[in-house]
């Protein structure tokens, strides 16, 4: 009746920048197996349907819906989950500017935001506000209004070119 | 603590009204921060739970033999194994853990298996056979009022009514004849859910003590722990509760809810810990959303605008348990008051029980529909009366520091500021074409709208009736200059453990980051009531700041013995304790602990917090008091498509009145969350069920069941209002709920400005937007909309005499003083 398997399938693939070897029931989800056979629980889940953008995780640096691509799949491929955003104690400008501009309420969705955004600054250094939007429209976050991570990325791109920039004012202590 | 921006030795403000990090902001943005579902424990057992696929069905048998024999399953527990019922209000206890005898809705649980792994938990929940034996369903307002049987509960008022309210307060007869103008309107507004992203998840380990933690995504941790000790029969001292961080809750995480007694009775049984995450599809199940409220509302004016009387009805569809329903049938009535005068107001609500999900608190708790209606419904009596929207509400405010009507004491009120605010920034005067739509000042197909709201600052009363705090903090200081705030609330986004570190870091001169915050630990923190009615910036802030005075004032002694300074001139700031009037002279932080330490011993302070007794003693007077309620005013500017009858919302203005911001950059990400989710509601957001009598539910899915993403959500231009109360810390009121409330009539009455249909019916989709188009275009009346509202047999209304009518908040003597 159940539909455990016997043998565990076995793979080797690059998980933020290292190799990684795991072992797991052959049937289970990118997720899953990031999340209960790796124990990398920074990926997380809304739906586990494809809708909701939550379970993003980037495979040869592309944005992908990590429970919709099975584990399997990512055999000697590289995946880069949030754990592997930030360079040892040093946080990646998206993951400072998240933390600065309030970007992160809950947190649940940030991990899944904060992929999709890497990957459009790494395309797009300069993206305007519409571009922000597009990139970001398959991620749901029932916080924020979507805005203070607007601008988180903004800031984000900003210093990434090297650009001293601040939040305006307008938006931390409203208009006047 | 002084209520401008200094602080008590007339030093500036160094951590409140700052826009800090949150001081869980870097756990949020690495992924480190541990959401219920992220703990798994050794030799942790999944569990699954069978639902009801019938709305309304006696259960028959139920046979778990053969899923018992499968590989893998420890164990099966039904609805015998947990009979004693439970509930988040003393007055209805109408929910058992697992459905005993009879189901309510699809959704409703018949069953659980905990098993080795979540493969075998599904196929063991599958291979359990029950047998139904299906009753007639109330799916609607109307049926849970007419159809009496069958009884969906065996209490409540008669029939499927489970509550009926009716208040009066004033001369009702003497205020309608005062009146110049009449109006009545008939509105609904369509139930939605919270959707939070997080799926409530709860983990439960009964350890070889014979103790039981049990781990949640949960709001009140505080009821939780009440029903786990009064479901399982094991004593409270025998429970931990951890409310983990919610990834979302807007009130959906609210109720104790049966997994989390699921998981802890089957670690009971197992021995081992066993975990429930909920699908998506559940969490639609779980519901305790926005009810389903159909209101009728007649106000008296005068030519002026200025309000004689009103008379409010509501009802709600409940859904199939009692969740907090009383409470919000009493909320859909409660804060009509206390924004415009209104001298004499009678309320009466009905709330039914169907074969639903059940309804419950969402984010504005009861009040975002009537404040709909109200709203509307004032846009309406402005064009019968040729006042612009924003005059019609300025002139005729509550006023600061008074007792409304209905017995709600009302604090600071800075709405006529947020009016002005949203009126100026927007260009109100530029945009809004007045009641002659000839002379458009906006073309065709765009407009602008306005309305207004209040919200509490935390519930008056608590859940269960009781004389002891609502909120506790205590604080240890260590001698090495770390502090620890322990207090029971948990933060489910909002930034309530960085609230109590600004609030404790202000009073102590240190820097947020220097404090650790331990929150909503049943063993560990002192009781918090929990995250909801907006409750926890102004109340454990308020015991915050009590317990920080208290350990300033120990350190301030040691400290001023020591340096020979009087007391009343040391300050604390940047780590230091120094004579304000010798900056130099003065000592750190950690050295005035040691000092302290060695004077009075180990240095831990307490902090409470009690609401101040509201003036109301009538029945039903419970609902709707709170310390400070806060104000917000929206002006949205809308694209309808006539063609398509699309409404895109392009912009909103909002202000909302904070009292002081303790970290404004949170208050701004409150301000712009509430404005999206009352656009989602505006717009998009419903609960839907087929129509037939089976009540399945339409869409349970993230993606069918509609919510705004980057591309529908609107642009926001937010203000703060800043006008200190003096019962929040530091003067600050509330902001997670509020700026909700009036971005749904905003948006109705901005889609009557562009194209001159009311849509009297939230949410507004295409559908209904073209409906009243061509009703318009066929010389009928260019509405959506109810047309009429259920008979009701009201009870007698209890009557109270207003303040102004000399009242004293009591109920009058049942002798009819007027007919």
């Amino acid at each position: 009746m159940s539909r455990k398997p016997k043998q565990k399938a076995h793979i080797e693939f690059t998980l933020n920048g290292e190799t990684a070897e795991v072992a797991f029931a052959p049937h289970k989800t990118l997720l899953e197996v990031l999340r209960e056979d790796l124990n990398l629980t920074g990926t997380k889940h809304g739906c586990e349907l494809g809708e909701c953008g939550t379970c993003t995780v980037l495979v040869d640096r592309k944005p992908i819906l990590s429970c919709l691509m099975l584990g399997l799949d990512v055999e000697g491929r590289e995946v880069t989950t949030v754990e592997g955003m930030n360079e040892g104690a040093q946080l990646h400008p998206l993951q400072e500017t998240f933390a600065d501009t309030g970007a992160a309420q809950c947190g649940y969705c940030t991990p899944g935001f904060l992929l999709v955004a890497k990957e459009l600054l790494t395309k797009n250094p300069n993206p305007t506000r519409e571009e922000i939007k597009e990139a970001l429209s398959g991620n749901l976050c029932r916080c924020t209004g979507y805005i203070k991570i607007y601008e988180a990325v903004e800031l984000a791109a900003a210093k990434m070119r090297g650009e001293s920039v601040e939040l305006p004012k307008e938006s931390v202590y409203g208009y006047e | 603590m002084s209520k401008n921006e200094k602080d008590k030795n007339e030093q500036p403000l160094k951590v409140v009204g700052k826009p800090f990090r949150k001081v869980d902001a870097r756990a949020k943005c690495t992924g480190q921060t541990k959401f219920a579902d992220d703990i798994a424990l050794p030799r942790m057992l999944y569990c699954k739970i069978l639902r009801s696929p019938e709305p309304h069905a006696l259960i028959k048998t139920i046979d778990v033999s053969r899923a018992l024999k499968l590989p893998g399953v420890h164990a099966i527990i039904t609805g015998r194994d947990l009979p004693i019922p439970y509930g988040i209000l003393p007055v209805s206890q109408d929910e058992h853990a697992i459905c005993i005898d009879k189901v309510r809705f699809i959704g409703d649980p018949v069953a659980a298996v905990a098993a080795v792994d979540e493969d075998t938990a599904f196929d063991a929940m599958n291979l359990i056979e029950v047998e139904y034996e299906k009753l007639q369903t109330v799916t609607s307002i109307e049926e849970g009022l007419m159809v009496d049987e069958p009884r969906i509960h065996d209490y409540g008022e008669r029939g499927n009514i489970h509550k009926l309210v009716s208040l009066e307060f004033g001369d009702m007869d003497e205020g309608f004849a005062e009146a110049d103008l009449i109006r009545e309107d008939i509105l609904f507004y369509e139930g939605n859910t919270h959707l939070p992203m997080e799926q409530h998840a709860a983990l439960a380990y009964f350890d070889t003590d014979n103790k039981l933690t049990l781990w949640s995504s949960t709001q009140t941790p505080h009821y939780v722990h009440r029903a786990l000790t009064k479901t399982l029969e094991i004593p409270a001292a025998h429970i931990r509760v951890i409310a983990t961080p919610n990834g979302g809750g807007f009130g959906g995480k609210s109720d104790p809810f049966n997994h989390e007694i699921i998981v802890s009775k089957l670690s009971m049984i197992t021995g081992r810990p066993v975990k429930a995450t909920l699908t998506r599809e559940e969490v639609f199940y779980c519901h305790r959303g926005r009810h389903p409220v159909l209101m009728k509302v007649r106000t008296g004016v005068k030519r002026d605008g200025a309000i004689t009387a009103m008379d409010f009805q509501s009802f709600l569809d409940g859904g199939a348990y009692g969740s907090y329903g009383v409470a919000s049938t009493f909320y859909t009535g409660a804060l009509q008051t206390v924004t415009y005068e209104v001298p004499r107001y009678k309320f009466r609500g009905a709330r039914v029980f169907t074969n639903k999900p059940p309804c419950g608190p969402k984010r504005g708790h009861g009040t975002p529909q009537p404040r709909y209606a109200l709203e509307v419904h004032l846009d309406k009596i402005a064009e019968e009366l040729k006042l612009d929207p924003a005059e019609i509400r300025l002139n005729h405010l509550v006023k600061p520091f008074s007792v409304t009507a209905n017995y709600l004491r009302i604090g600071s009120m800075g709405l006529g500021r947020c009016i002005e605010k949203v009126v100026e920034g927007s260009d109100w005067k530029d945009k809004f074409s007045g009641w002659d739509k000839e002379n458009r000042k906006l073309p065709f197909g765009k407009g602008v709208g306005l309305a207004c709201s209040s919200y509490i600052c935390g519930a008056g009363l608590p859940i269960y009736w009781n004389n002891m705090p609502h909120s506790g903090v205590q604080l240890r200081l260590d001698r090495q200059g770390g502090v620890c705030v322990q207090c029971g609330s948990i933060d489910i986004g909002q930034g309530s453990d960085s609230v109590l570190a600004y609030i404790v870091a202000e009073v102590l001169g240190i820097d947020p980051f220097d404090i650790r915050v331990l929150t909503a630990d049943t063993d560990l923190t002192p009781v918090d009531l929990g995250s909801y009615s907006s409750r926890v910036t102004l109340m454990t802030g308020n015991a915050a700041l009590q317990a920080a005075e208290r350990a300033r004032e120990l350190l301030t002694i040691a400290v001023a013995e020591k340096l020979s300074v009087p007391a009343e001139n040391l300050s604390f700031a940047e780590r230091r304790v120094f004579d304000v009037e010798n900056p130099e002279v003065g000592l750190s932080f950690a050295e005035a602990v040691v000092l302290a330490e060695s004077k009075f011993g180990t240095i831990g302070t307490v902090g409470s917090y009690t609401p101040p007794r509201s003036p109301g003693h009538f029945k039903g007077a419970g609902v709707g008091p709170s310390p400070a309620y806060s104000y917000s005013a929206a002006v949205a500017e809308v694209d309808v498509d006539p063609m398509t009858g699309i409404v895109t919302v392009e912009r909103v203005w909002i202000a909302h009145d904070i009292g002081r911001s303790i970290n404004p950059m949170l208050v701004m990400g409150q301000v712009e969350g509430s404005v999206y989710m009352g656009l989602g509601e505006a717009l998009m957001e419903e609960m839907a069920y087929r129509a037939n009598r089976n009540v399945v539910h339409k869409f349970p899915s993230l993606l069918e069941y509609k919510s705004p993403t980057t591309l529908e959500m609107c642009d926001v231009k937010t203000y703060l209002i800043e006008d200190a109360d003096p019962n929040g810390p530091f003067g600050a009121k509330e902001v997670g709920q509020g700026p909700l409330l009036p971005v749904p009539p905003t948006v109705a009455n901005a889609v009557y400005d562009a194209v001159g249909v009311r849509i009297d019916e939230v949410p507004i989709t295409p559908e209904k937007v073209l409906y009243a188009l061509r009703e318009k275009s066929k010389g009928r009346e260019g509405r959506f909309g109810p047309k009429s509202i259920p008979e009701v047999d009201w009870p007698q209304p209890l009557k109270v005499l207003t303040p102004e009518e000399g009242g004293d908040g009591r109920e009058m003597p049942h002798v009819a003083v007027h007919s």
